[in-house]
């Protein structure tokens, strides 16, 4: 990869993706083959927004190359409570790791971030910005699941501030990828988005009702809609009710249907579905990993 | 198309000796011009403004004239935004030295304000306001937020 900072997905081609995505199925493969290659190297995590899951993703993947890490802690107790600029804070902390990741709640903070250091910056999430990194797993997951190309997919729920859904829409603009955005009026996807997708070329396909399309798809990729997105817990239990998915609903759909959701899941997804073999939402978890230590090594290695 | 003189009979506004003329404006936007250049009178720069006169490209036109003052490049960008069809004379010693129709640029910095309450612009941070200037509108560099109407209410005071 030409970057020397992942902030959006929107900064990367289709070669870009095919480099990470291939290099992730290659570490999948043989773990081994890459379980020292960065000894002594250290990745600065600043979270100044709490977010374990990401947090343990991002350390996993870096120990399980041999390097480590070096953690900025809670802001309550770092130097960011003492009214301290996060270009300050970044600035410090890169004299002390060859990488930073960074989630923050205020969006285009990575992308100032990365305009004052040298080591290379991951945006881990910036309030309802980007979140590239899941959305490169997301990715993954389909192409294991179904392919990138002649894929038909349905992208449910909150798409007005599911960040994820967000990244990932403009991420498969560099496919052959029919996408379906299913959700309630009210949580439609955002202008902005639709601008982008439109100057992408692609095809914005808007639906209220999942049975619409949900027996063309090949992806079903789920999204929380959170209660207070809505005035009052009456019109949220309506709303939200038609957009949860159980073992009834599936069998309008395909049989080779993939169901993805980025978790935590609450009710969207009925436990039920876990069993079948649609269900691959732990598996997309999982693959955090060896995608972001795909990422971690083609950002910190020579070859780039 | 040579209305300059006409213009001049018509609009009853003295001639510059030395600055700039910024014609074609579309009606109702002078004042939005004087703000960008922030020009308020308050320096006794010597200003007069036409507003809403009759016009053969444009229904109605604004005329600012500002004499001992030469637009910057970076003051004709931003004056773009709000005024895509005006034409600037440069005047020295009376003659129109040089005339620009205005061109809209890729990007503006550090002259907007982004909008949006959680974009890292709008904080104490060190940062400069960048917009990415699109066919009908402006986009914040930093959160992506679109801005298609009243962008003059952006200027930066
Ligand atoms: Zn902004």
């Amino acid at each position: 990869m030409r970057h020397d900072h992942l902030i959006t997905s929107k900064q990367l081609s289709r070669a870009d993706i095919e480099t990470v995505l291939d290099r992730a199925a290659e570490i999948d493969a043989d773990p081994e083959a890459v379980a020292g290659k960065y000894a002594g190297t250290l990745l600065g995590l600043l979270f100044f927004e709490p977010s374990t899951r990401t947090k343990m993703s991002f350390e996993t993947a870096m120990k399980r190359l041999g390097g480590d890490v070096v953690d900025m802690g809670s802001i309550e107790s770092s130097s960011v409570k003492k009214g301290e600029t996060l270009a300050d804070t970044v600035r410090v902390i890169e004299g002390y790791a060859d990488a930073l990741v960074l989630r923050h709640p205020r969006q285009g903070a990575p992308k100032m971030a990365s305009e004052y250091v040298d080591v290379p910056l991951v945006n881990a999430g910036d309030g309802a910005g980007h979140h590239p990194t899941q959305t490169l797993l997301d990715l993954y997951t389909i192409r294991e699941n179904a392919g990138l190309d002649d894929l038909t997919i349905g992208i449910m729920g909150d798409l007005k501030y599911g960040r994820t859904v967000h990244s990932l829409a403009y991420a498969l603009t560099n496919f052959d990828a029919q996408q379906h955005f299913v959700s309630p009026e009210s949580l439609q996807l955002p202008r902005e988005v639709v601008y982008d997708l439109h100057q992408e070329g692609a095809t914005v396909r808007e639906h209220d009702d999942l049975d619409d399309v949900l027996s063309t798809l090949d992806v079903l990729y789920v999204t929380r809609i959170q209660r207070e997105r809505f005035p009052d817990e009456d019109e949220y239990q309506k709303v939200a009710g038609q957009y949860q998915i159980d073992l009834e609903t599936l069998e309008a759909a395909s049989d080779d249907l993939t169901v993805m959701h980025p978790l935590p899941r609450v009710d969207e997804i009925a436990p039920d579905v876990d069993e079948t073999d649609s269900a691959s939402y732990f598996e997309q978890a999982h693959n955090g990993v060896p995608v972001r230590m795909a990422l971690l090594d083609l950002l910190l290695g020579d070859s780039a | 198309m040579s209305d300059s003189n006409a213009n001049d009979h018509k609009l009853r506004v003295s001639k510059i000796r030395d600055g700039t003329v910024i014609d074609h404006i579309r009606g109702g936007q002078a004042l939005n011009v004087l703000a960008i250049l922030g020009i308020d009178g308050s320096r006794g720069e010597e200003v007069s403004v036409g507003m809403n006169v009759p016009s053969d490209r444009l229904a109605r036109k604004d005329i600012v004239k500002v004499e001992g003052r030469e637009l910057s490049q970076d003051e004709v960008d931003v004056l773009s935004l709000i005024a895509p069809d005006a034409t600037i004379n440069i005047v020295r010693d009376y003659e129109v030295e040089a005339k620009h129709r205005v061109e809209r640029p890729d990007v503006v910095e550090g002259v907007l304000e982004c909008p949006n309450a959680d974009c890292i612009t709008a904080t104490d941070e060190p940062v400069t306001s960048r917009f990415e200037v699109l066919e009908d509108g402006v986009r914040c560099d930093y959160c992506g937020t679109i801005v298609r109407e009243n962008i003059a209410d952006l200027i930066r005071e």
